[in-house]
């Protein structure tokens, strides 16, 4: 089914296409709340995973800290940010790889007010150009 | 008879309680809030209430993908805070009002409500974070604490109009509980914001600001607003703002902003604050 909310650009939105497909590795990321969890990831993260029955590329996008594959692949910011925590990174950080962007230029960009929604509001308006 | 005193509205922003955590609330970045939170710190000092219920949602903490219960309110007789990911935050731990959180679950359930009850949920950012901006760094948090958390990462997050209704079922629960204390509802979480994908980092001051004014001045235009146009004006973590409803909802129709303050950035969200109370003159 088609939603109105597919037309806005960017956009991933937790809806129950979403968290079936993500549902494990959403979960994977929700275990690093807990700190036994943490070491044991540090420890050895391929085998770590094997605990969680994720696809290969779910696994993969882990693996290499594709931010913004991970939420192709059904992750959730919320889910996928304890991961970046892990790694000690900053929201800025991972906007800025979800966008392109250096973690500064993403930082300046927030200071000068933020993304523009002028321009983003729609993937339609954007076609238009 | 107990009364709802006020209503605040506020971002819970985690980078905002790592600011006072690690004392950083006076560097350049973090003054203009901070300054612009200090009108609210000291009224809510004068006017002290008894039990603070806090709107929040879980970020991935005490819920999981396991179990989305939309409305979950916290009748335990303390709270702790949650591990994130990175150890708990250095907050007290909240201590709740069972007495009245109990009272509240009943009335909202034989009013049609079907919320779910919670005797133990760690809280996280979304309800400490609040508690943080309101009353800074105290040993003890210096009122009661009933969260109420709702969820709004999954979709769908309740309507703006089921928030609202449900504040105003608060509301008459709350007038009814027998002992003479004064509550005040804190609806957190937004502004404008968007955490994930290409469009991450967007802010729409101009929504934000015509939020906080209409909290007042027309609530309807809130209380209709669909969630695609959250998503879409205020990016997808804006939908947020929905908890906001009920906290309005709580306070009476006729509802007069005493503070407000806005400002960009906190971390990647446009950051607000409103103390809203019931008019007297209005009625």
């Amino acid at each position: 089914m088609s939603r109105e909310y597919d037309d806005i650009p960017g956009t991933y939105v937790m809806d129950s296409k979403h968290c079936r497909a993500g549902y494990h590795l959403n979960m994977f990321c929700m275990s690093l709340n807990n700190k036994a969890n943490r070491d044991a990831f540090r420890d050895d993260e391929a085998a770590y995973l094997e605990a969680f029955p994720m696809t290969e590329a779910q696994k993969q996008s882990v693996l290499e800290r594709d931010w913004l594959g991970m939420l192709r692949l059904g992750g959730n910011i919320y889910y996928t940010f304890k991961l970046a925590v892990f790694d000690g990174h900053s929201m800025q950080y991972v906007g800025g790889k979800m966008s392109n962007i250096s973690e500064e230029q993403f930082r300046q960009m927030m200071v000068s007010g933020g993304r523009s929604i002028e321009g983003n509001r729609s993937k339609k308006e954007q076609a238009r150009g | 008879m107990a009364k709802i005193m006020c209503g605040v509205g506020t971002s819970h922003v985690p980078a905002i309680g790592a600011a006072i955590d690690h004392g950083r609330t006076q560097e350049d970045y973090w003054k203009p809030l901070f300054d612009g939170y200090q009108p609210v710190r000291d009224w809510i000092e004068e006017h002290k209430p008894d039990v603070a219920i806090v709107v929040y949602n879980d970020h991935a903490s005490a819920f999981s993908l396991e179990l989305i219960p939309t409305f979950t309110l916290g009748v335990a007789a303390e709270f702790q805070p949650a591990d994130e990911g990175y150890g708990p935050r250095g907050v007290p731990v909240a201590k709740g009002d069972p007495d009245l959180a109990w009272h509240l679950a009943e009335s909202l359930i034989l009013d049609e409500f079907d919320i779910t009850i919670a005797n133990n949920m760690d809280i996280d950012h979304g309800c400490t974070v609040p508690l943080s901006i309101l009353f800074d760094q105290p040993q003890e948090w210096p009122c009661n604490v009933i969260p109420l958390c709702v969820n709004v990462i999954q979709y769908p997050a309740p309507t703006g109009k089921r928030c609202f209704k449900l504040g105003q079922a608060i509301r008459k629960a709350v007038e009814s509980y027998d002992k003479d204390i004064k509550v005040a509802i804190l609806g957190t979480g937004g502004m404008s914001h968007q955490l994930q994908g290409e469009r991450a980092g967007l802010v729409n001051a101009e929504f934000d600001t015509a939020f906080l004014r209409d909290l007042s001045e027309d609530p309807q235009r809130l209380v209709n607003m669909p969630h695609v146009e959250y998503m879409r004006e205020a990016g997808s973590e804006g939908v947020e703002l929905v908890m906001w409803l009920i906290m309005r909802g709580a306070l009476s129709e006729k509802a007069k902003e005493t503070y407000s303050f806005y400002h960009v950035p906190a971390s990647n969200s446009g950051a607000g604050i409103i103390v809203l109370e019931d008019d007297e003159e209005a009625k």
